[in-house]
């Protein structure tokens, strides 16, 4: 979509410029009057803050004592060889694959299941979207609760948080509850883009329902699939409110992800801006390539 | 850009500070431009506390706006954002006029410059040989003074008096010695009775065992680290007698379920609703605690006997961006007189800061706060004082969170391991 965007203004102006450059520099100023308040905004509200970020990464950063001048490359290398920083990076990818897989197999479960009509439509689809109207904090306070050993309703001694192996689960479980109706919604628009006819023509071509999934729907779907993998992927690699309510990177730090350890840095002790940058910019390279990868893939299969 | 802005902005700080004293030169009493009581002409000062100290910090600027002209505006920030908050009002020079900091995290922020020195104005209280010196000491950086203490908390045994008497133990008696302390919670656990435990900590929070366990080192002669700060001493025989006295409890099932992950939001809930023996616990929630249980209060003992108390609680002082400093003093100067030490702390059975004034009429009505302020005056009880306290011991999975859980929990054998790198963390 965004590519033939960008693509027809050029076009009409390769086949109309020739004659005249005035009209054409006129449309250009327009265009540009268009983009202003958008540009204005990415300005100001990321453009600006990553320049921050940036050049606190290369400066010796502290929390209270500010800018205290260049610290270029041991602010990378020193967050590197932080003793978190590999067992963070794994987690925090064990994380992402974990919740990615379940989040996108239910989604696509649930979207199936409330996409025909029938009686209990309703309720099923508002009750697996209502999750999602809380906010991810109020979410995991509320986890917290039926967590605690002290608060929980739950009866029996249970240690949800207690083991890596229970933290890890419980905190999936929490974000499974939260995040499943939002990828259901968006499943299920791209499900009911799918032309009826389509499916009639699979019907009467004689394919059962696996075949009509596995060839008509999954293909015909995939634009969506996609968007939803890239939130997810994304969301997931940034993970930080959850953990840091449920867990706080606990127990043994076993839980600590990628972004609880930027504001471990900067926030918990260390109180190191530079540092905590240094991570940060690191961490918005390695999204860059993801993003790019999958963006990648993406493309190369509409083709 | 921005460094230019904050460049001027500070200079301008500065400037205007100059001034002030300037004026109070002209105005002022004699000779110098400080004086002991500062200025009260109806100024609003700003002043920012933690969450957990909000009962005796609403107190204390309650009394004082009803009996001055100055008016001070409270702001109370949860616990966890407290240094965040501060950290990023620091770097932009908009720091109140007067904030409190945990007394624990004072060397650091004294150390960055975020406070103003007291020293001679400090000079200028009568009482000020009187005021607590483990908070002044942690306050102190190259010999000047920036802080005063704010709100003491102090670390007890609370033990549980009803369930002592059904456990056949003398409600009366609390435990003197570390062996005591294991054997009567055990003697609680024995009862068997549902939900009850014999005694309960922070597994997962290394506050709460700063706060608890360094005095049962202290009072069993021990240090545990360098005067400096700077090197752990937490692998001495007296440490290693009270891991093993949490493990052996640990190992007995008598600790509350849920220890194991408590990272300190809880720790203190299950002793206020009766379920627990005896532990060690701070002495502020006394009132708090009286109201649901029959509390017992001891000093922390240590392996023979001793008594010991962690002094902690915040300290405050004059922030660096403060231009209100003669009117910021004022208020430091009423908070330390016996006004508010007696009739506002003392009155709301919190610890009072000044020795002079521990025996008071609201102490005397109860034994009890009797112990907590005798123990805080005891040579044995300590403020530790560290640049790196925060990530070496504070910090959610500091070095010293993974030493006690191992030490608890996992593999004993690895303390020289665990304390070498709490050396390393306090020594960066």
């Amino acid at each position: 979509m965004p590519r033939s965007l960008t693509l027809s203004p050029s076009k009409t102006a390769v086949v109309s410029s020739p004659s005249r450059s005035a009209r054409r520099s006129r449309t250009a100023l327009t265009g540009w009057a268009y983009a202003a308040p958008t540009a204005l905004f990415v300005v100001i509200f990321f453009v600006a803050p990553i320049g921050l970020v940036g050049r606190m990464s290369v400066s010796d950063w502290g929390l209270f004592a500010g800018n205290r001048g260049w610290n270029a490359p041991e602010n990378f290398t020193d967050a590197v060889s932080d003793r978190l920083f590999w067992p963070a990076v794994w987690f925090t990818v064990k994380y992402t694959v974990l919740t990615t897989v379940i989040l996108l197999v239910l989604a696509l479960g649930l979207a199936l299941l409330v996409q025909e009509s029938s009686r209990w439509n309703g309720i099923l689809r508002t009750s697996f979207l209502v999750p999602s109207a809380l906010g991810l904090a109020s979410a995991s306070l509320l986890f917290y609760a039926l967590y605690s050993p002290q608060a929980s309703p739950i009866p029996g001694q249970i240690s949800f948080l207690g083991t890596p192996w229970s933290a890890l689960w419980s905190t999936v479980a929490l974000i499974v509850w939260r995040f499943a109706g939002f990828y259901m919604l968006l499943l299920l628009v791209g499900l009911q883009s799918i032309p009826g006819d389509v499916y009639e023509a699979a019907r009467l071509d004689g394919a059962g329902r696996w075949q009509t999934f596995r060839h008509v729907t999954l293909p015909l779907l995939r634009p969506s699939l996609a968007l939803c993998t890239i939130l997810c992927v994304t969301g997931s690699l940034l993970a930080f409110d959850q953990f840091y309510i449920l867990t706080k990177g606990g127990p043994d730090n076993s839980t600590v992800t990628i972004v609880q350890l930027i504001y471990n840095m900067a926030f918990q002790g260390q109180n190191n801006l530079g540092r905590a940058a240094a991570l940060s910019i690191l961490v918005l390279a390695a999204l860059l390539v993801v993003n790019i990868v999958q963006f990648r893939g993406l493309r190369g299969r509409e083709r | 850009m921005r460094r230019i802005l904050a460049v001027t902005a500070i200079a301008s700080l500065l400037a205007s500070v100059a001034a002030c004293g300037g004026d109070d030169d002209n105005g002022g009493s004699g000779g110098g431009n400080i004086t002991a009581e500062g200025a009260d002409d109806g100024t609003e000062l700003a002043l920012w506390t933690r969450a957990p100290l909000e009962l005796q910090a609403k107190a204390l600027v309650e009394a004082y706006n009803k009996s001055h002209k100055n008016q001070v505006k409270l702001t109370i920030v949860p616990n966890d954002d407290y240094v965040a908050k501060v950290g990023a009002a620091a770097g932009s020079g908009d720091l109140p006029d007067l904030f409190a900091a945990d007394i624990v995290y004072v060397p650091n922020w004294t150390k960055a410059g975020l406070f103003a020195d007291l020293t001679d104005r400090i000079k200028l209280l009568p009482y000020a040989d009187k005021i607590n010196q483990g908070h002044l000491q942690a306050g102190t950086f190259e010999d000047k003074e920036y802080v005063l203490p704010f709100v003491l908390d102090l670390s007890v045994i609370f033990y549980n008096k009803k369930l002592y008497k059904e456990a056949g133990l003398d409600p009366e008696k609390g435990p003197t010695t570390i062996d005591e302390f294991k054997e009567q919670a055990l003697a609680i656990q024995k009862l068997k009775k549902p939900g009850v435990f014999g005694t309960y900590f922070g597994g997962n929070c290394g506050g709460c065992n700063v706060f608890t366990w360094f005095p049962m080192i202290w009072a069993s002669g021990e240090e545990v680290m360098n005067p400096e700060g700077t090197q752990s001493r937490l692998d001495g025989t007296a440490a290693q007698k009270v891991y093993a006295t949490w493990r052996e409890l640990q190992e007995a099932g008598a600790i509350a379920p849920g220890a194991k992950d408590e990272t300190g939001a809880t720790w203190v809930a299950a002793f206020q609703q009766g379920k627990v023996g005896v532990m060690p616990y701070p002495a502020t929630l006394l009132s708090t605690a009286a109201k649901t249980v029959d509390v017992g209060v001891v000093p922390i003992p240590g392996v023979n006997g001793g008594a010991s108390t962690f002094v902690g609680g915040d300290g405050i002082g004059i922030s660096k961006d403060s231009k209100k400093s003669e009117q910021a003093w004022n208020f430091l100067s009423w908070m330390t007189s016996e006004a508010a030490q007696v009739d506002v702390l003392a009155a709301n059975d919190s610890s009072v800061s000044r020795t002079d004034l521990a025996d008071n009429k609201y102490s005397q009505k109860d034994p009890r706060v009797v112990t907590v302020n005798k123990v805080a005056a005891s040579p044995q009880s300590k403020t530790p004082v560290a640049v790196n306290f925060q990530q070496a011991f504070n910090a959610p999975g500091s070095p010293w969170m993974t030493l006690v859980r191992d030490q608890v929990y996992g593999d004993p054998s690895t303390l020289g391991k665990d304390n070498a790198a709490l050396t390393d963390s306090l020594a960066q």
